[in-house]
């Protein structure tokens, strides 16, 4: 019993150095830009650019809409294929993976090619319409993770049966989904809603061949052109990804409901 | 023509026929109890009722009008599952009003309502509490309420009591049948506990492999069980094979013993070897006025029930189970002792198959 003990803490203290050395290095790191001292100045440097701004609030903007996206076809899709397909539910599962095997550049290939200003629909010949080919390769991007997050959160529910009390209620499919299924995998959109967001926020190759002002390309721009700004904004990106989870965390623990499952 | 009918019903799924040849007519305010064995086609006529099977043919009407097709949110019909099934992001009351915030009813009709049902159901307080925060008994009384709300025409209970201690069994089965009576609902109730549905049934449809072998009141079902199934399924029951002799007047043997059924064998001839039935609490130990026919066997098993003891004689390889009421200065004879048996021949049941 002791010995277990002293190795789950040496596995936790590794696991900790490893996590954190490479942080604590980049803050440190990113405190140095005034010689001798510590300094907020990278800081002070990166968030007084406009462009830090400007493609933080579009990736941001962007990936609230992703999330939405996502969440509209995975919740529905998901319950169905629970309820009415359950023997095709590995090939879905199969198909939502997809996007970790094919590449980005694939992908995006696939839609300058299916999409350019002399094809049957022009989408990047429009800013709207680039923004919306973004938006919809940022949700295949999430449909890993989202699918898989619902999936399980649906796996706590006897959906058929909760199905048939809702319909001999009189209730319709859209007021079953609306009103029984998402609220009951909220908790599970949201733990995909923050993966989501990391992968929008980060994202690099989409953003940049479709030529879209986000803050992936533009961490690779200052990463290439500054010494101290690029680890401020890693930091600021950490910061935020730890905000999220916080908040998934406080939303899990005020959902009542969802309390007797844990 | 009855309010709820049920004709020529069937159902396969793929080439496994479940339901053969069902017919059932409710009247409207009737408490019918569907009984038989796990796999027998209970839950399958119950769902084509409600709509969440489709029928491979035949109809069903309620009030007169042909849901055959129609979708189960069309049908106003109230569904109680095993497993309670309560949505478990809403609280007790919002449970119990969802029906009506889907019809669209005002909210202070809802309110009112959910009182109402709240009362009923004997939990006026637990309204604000979510599912999980309540026992089994409790979840099941307000399923109850929840599909009642709505008024529905018709109320169907799949098991409800199955997954629920004993002790709540009972008294939760005593509750539901009260409510019933008290809103004069028409109700199908599945089970496969034969004491659930005599207890509680009007009537009692008592199902075997898909067919609804006989359909009678309690009284009816347990004393004149028209098929060797149906006898053997409610209640315990003796079977022996008899020997006839003449067929006009009922004279068989069992064993070495003549016994004057003095009823006609209908399609029987001499020699042939015929089934009785008889019910443990009709055989006595011992000699006993009224029970003529007297067998001789060896007692074999004693089982101790507290208010009865229920003995197994072996008269001639065949165990016969009796019943006797425990009188605390009698004990039961031993094990392996000679005893004899008496019975009357009306008590015997032929079974016709
Ligand atoms: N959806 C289904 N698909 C295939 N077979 C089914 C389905 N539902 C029920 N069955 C079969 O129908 C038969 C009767 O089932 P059911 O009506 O549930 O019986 P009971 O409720 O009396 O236990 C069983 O053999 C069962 O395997
Ligand atoms: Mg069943």
């Amino acid at each position: 019993m002791r010995v277990q003990r002293f190795w789950s803490i040496i596995a936790l203290l590794f696991g900790f150095i490893y996590f954190a050395l490479p942080l604590i290095g980049t803050l440190e790191f990113s405190l140095r830009a005034r010689r001798g001292v510590y300094s907020l100045d990278a800081y002070r440097s990166v968030l007084s650019d406009p462009q830090f701004r400007e493609t933080f609030t579009y990736s941001i903007v962007m990936a609230i809409f992703t999330i939405f996206v996502g969440a509209l076809i995975v919740v529905p899709t998901a319950y169905w294929v629970r309820l009415k397909l359950p023997r095709l539910r590995p090939v879905v599962e199969f198909i939502t993976l997809l996007p970790l095997v094919i590449p980005p550049i694939v992908i995006v290939f696939g839609y300058i090619r299916l999409y350019n200003t002399s094809s049957f629909l022009p989408m990047t010949g429009s800013v709207t319409g680039t923004n919306l080919l973004l938006l919809l390769g940022y949700t295949t991007l999430s449909l890993p993770y989202m699918y898989r997050a619902v999936d399980t959160g649906l796996r706590t529910l006897d959906v058929a049966t909760l199905t048939e009390a809702a319909q001999s209620l009189g209730a319709g499919w859209f007021t079953i989904i609306a009103r029984l299924i998402l609220p009951n995998v909220l908790v599970a959109v949201l733990s995909g809603a923050f993966i989501t967001f990391a992968i929008v926020i980060g994202e690099f190759v989409l953003a940049s061949l479709l030529n879209r002002p986000a803050f992936g390309p533009y961490m690779q721009l200052v990463g290439a052109n500054k010494a101290y700004e690029p680890a401020a904004l890693a930091v600021i990106a950490f910061s935020i990804a730890w905000i999220c989870m916080g908040l998934i965390q406080l939303v899990t623990r005020f959902s009542k409901h969802t309390k007797a499952q844990r | 023509m009855a309010f709820l009918n049920i004709e020529h019903l069937e159902k396969s799924f793929g080439t496994n026929h479940v339901v053969k040849d069902f017919n059932l007519a409710i009247e409207q305010g009737e408490f019918v109890s569907l009984l038989g064995p796990s796999g027998c086609g209970k839950t399958t006529v119950l769902r084509m009722v409600a709509g969440f099977e489709t029928t491979s043919s035949g109809a069903i009407s309620i009030d007169g009008q042909d849901v055959t097709h129609l979708r189960p949110n069309q049908r106003n019909i109230g569904m109680v599952f095993q497993s309670y099934a309560l949505f478990p992001n809403l609280t007790v009351a919002q449970n119990v009003g969802f029906g009506m915030r889907v019809a669209g009813r005002p909210k202070s009709e809802i309110k009112a309502r959910v009182d109402e049902m709240l009362r009923l159901i004997g939990l006026p307080k637990l309204g604000n509490r979510y599912p999980f925060q309540l026992s089994g008994g409790q979840q099941q009384r307000v399923a109850l309420a929840r599909a009642l709300a709505v008024q529905p025409r018709v109320l169907l209970l799949d098991e409800p009591l199955s997954a629920l201690d004993a002790k709540i069994r009972v008294s939760l089965r005593e509750e539901i049948r009260e409510i019933q009576r008290e809103l004069g609902i028409t109700t199908i109730f599945v089970t496969h506990d034969q004491e659930e549905a005599l207890s509680m049934s009007d009537r009692v449809v008592v199902m075997n492999g898909g067919v609804a072998e006989q359909t009678g009141a309690p009284f009816e079902i347990y004393n004149h069980p028209t098929t060797r199934f149906v006898a053997q399924f409610v209640g315990t029951l003796n079977t022996l094979s008899a020997t006839v002799v003449d067929a006009k007047t009922g004279g068989v043997t069992v064993g070495e013993t003549a016994i004057a059924l003095n009823r006609p064998l209908d399609g029987a001839k001499a020699g042939e070897t015929i089934n009785l039935a008889l019910r443990p609490e009709v055989v006595s130990l011992g000699r006993k006025d009224g029970r003529d026919t007297v067998l001789a066997g060896r007692l074999a098993e004693v089982h101790f029930l507290g208010s009865t003891i229920r003995m197994r004689v072996d008269v001639g390889g065949t165990l016969i189970s009796l019943d006797t009421f425990n009188t605390p200065d009698t004990p039961p004879p031993q094990i392996g002792e000679a005893v004899e048996l008496s019975l009357a021949e009306r008590d015997l049941l032929v079974l016709s198959d």
